[in-house]
């Protein structure tokens, strides 16, 4: 049976892990090959790399860290941050990518996704929605939260998933580094319409957040904060995971 | 006799260093196949995965390495397909219509049903037909072959249906999960294929 994933997240920005509260107040949190050890040792079961700083640097995610992280992770690895087309994502893959996770210029140009799935398969591309609650619906932001979008999260995720995004990174931005919990009604509006993976993202703080994102139709679960800053690691929250019946890797 | 070097191809599609991440670990030499003169003095092949099943069997074709995998692959010479590696070994997939696969094993690969989340993608079981212990290997597929050919020993997986975890038969194994990204399960498969090849 397929297991539920627990995805510690980098977000890095020049060379360093870093992390915010709602994308903003941006503190260091690490190194990430040293995190990345670390996670790997305690029963990730994949790891995800955000470059934030990528797109607004009008750049792809740094290749240098991307191989680095490799050399030393024998589990999937998942890297979005300023990739803007198939040559990027075949550049990033060939240096240790998995997967290659698109956000920003998926929203400037969705024919994008389109053209990675023709030539890498729907697995290998993730769409990264990030969202916050505006108006009684949930807007799609873009370039790191920065900018607002007319389009609705839930409908972007149905509209990415038809074009051939194999997986959503759904982020909560209301959520993100709060510890608030994740946003649930959110993910039920999104697993509710899309047939492909989602990896809830933006609010954990105990591992009953994390059940309380997979009854609400998660996959997987992403966590940074809690894990970066050792309020939990990703084993106890596995533990806590199978103790609630659900299906784990040991 | 000199160390032996697997050759991995460049498919133009695939996870190349993740694949030889996980050779350079087990203290292995690989040497990237961008064409036919690369695979001289190689003596174990690799077809990694990755990618669309159309878009890889024409990268393939476009620099005629078809013809060599599926002669090494026939004559019995050691070799590992990865994930869309193990796909390509087929006649044909769902995911290209009207594409024409390596057809050294019987069948198409079909997309897995309505009703489970597709693509496959985590960590799910696999066991061999001999009946030993199920291992856990990390999966992304969207597709999936019903069976093997003569002379292979097929292990099996179910997301939605039962379809083919891997095939292997001496010297030769290949997986539709991702050993290179299977934590040290996986690792511990490579280093079997090796010692057998």
């Amino acid at each position: 049976m397929l297991s539920r994933r627990v995805i510690p997240c980098l977000d890095t920005r020049d060379g360093r892990v870093v992390k915010g509260v709602r994308f903003e107040g941006i503190r260091d949190a690490g190194d990430p090959v040293r995190l990345a050890t670390r996670y790997q040792r305690e029963g990730a079961d994949e790891i995800v790399m955000l470059d934030i700083t990528a797109t607004i640097e009008g750049r792809p995610a740094t290749r240098r860290l991307v191989a680095a992280l490799r050399a030393v992770l024998a589990i999937p690895l998942t890297v979005g941050g300023g990739i803007r087309n198939e040559a990027e994502a075949a550049a990033l893959l060939e240096d240790g990518a998995d997967k290659v996770a698109v956000n920003s210029a998926a929203l400037a140009t969705p024919g994008l996704i389109d053209r990675l799935a023709t030539r890498f398969g729907s697995q290998c591309v993730t769409l990264a929605i990030d969202a916050a609650r505006h108006d009684g619906d949930w807007q799609v932001r873009r370039r790191g939260g920065r900018d607002a979008t007319p389009r609705g999260a839930v409908a972007w995720a149905l509209e990415g998933t038809q074009r051939g995004a194999g997986e959503v990174l759904l982020t909560s931005i209301d959520r993100d580094g709060t510890r608030e919990g994740y946003d649930l009604e959110l993910l039920r509006a999104v697993t509710g319409v899309v047939t492909v993976p989602v990896i809830a993202s933006g609010g954990a703080r105990v591992a009953e957040d994390l059940v309380a994102a997979i009854a609400a139709g998660a996959d997987a679960v992403l966590a940074a904060s809690i894990f970066h800053d050792g309020d939990t690691s990703v084993g106890d929250v596995k533990d806590q995971l199978a103790r609630h019946g659900l299906e784990i890797r040991r | 006799m000199s160390a032996p070097v697997a050759g991995v191809i460049r498919t133009g599609t695939a996870n190349l260093a993740s694949v030889l991440a996980a050779f350079a670990r087990m203290g292995a030499a690989t040497r990237v196949v961008d064409r036919v003169a690369d695979l001289d003095g190689i003596d174990r092949l690799v077809l990694p995965g990755v990618g669309a099943f159309g878009a890889a069997m024409a990268g393939l074709r476009a620099r005629n390495l078809d013809r060599a995998i599926t002669d090494r692959v026939q004559a019995g010479a050691p070799f590992l397909a990865i994930c869309l590696g193990l796909q390509l070994l087929a006649e044909g997939s769902e995911e290209s219509p009207g594409v024409t696969g390596l057809g050294v094993l019987p069948g198409r690969a079909r997309r897995l049903p309505e009703g489970v989340r597709v693509p496959q993608l985590g960590w799910n079981t696999a066991q061999w037909a001999d009946g030993s212990e199920p291992f856990t290997v990390w999966y992304a597929n969207s597709y999936g072959l019903d069976g093997g050919g003569t002379g292979w020993e097929p292990a099996h997986t179910t997301h939605g249906r039962p379809f083919i975890a891997a095939l292997r038969r001496p010297g030769q194994l290949a997986c539709q999960f991702h050993p290179e990204l299977s934590g040290e399960t996986g690792a511990r498969l490579l280093e079997a294929w090796w010692a057998e090849c």
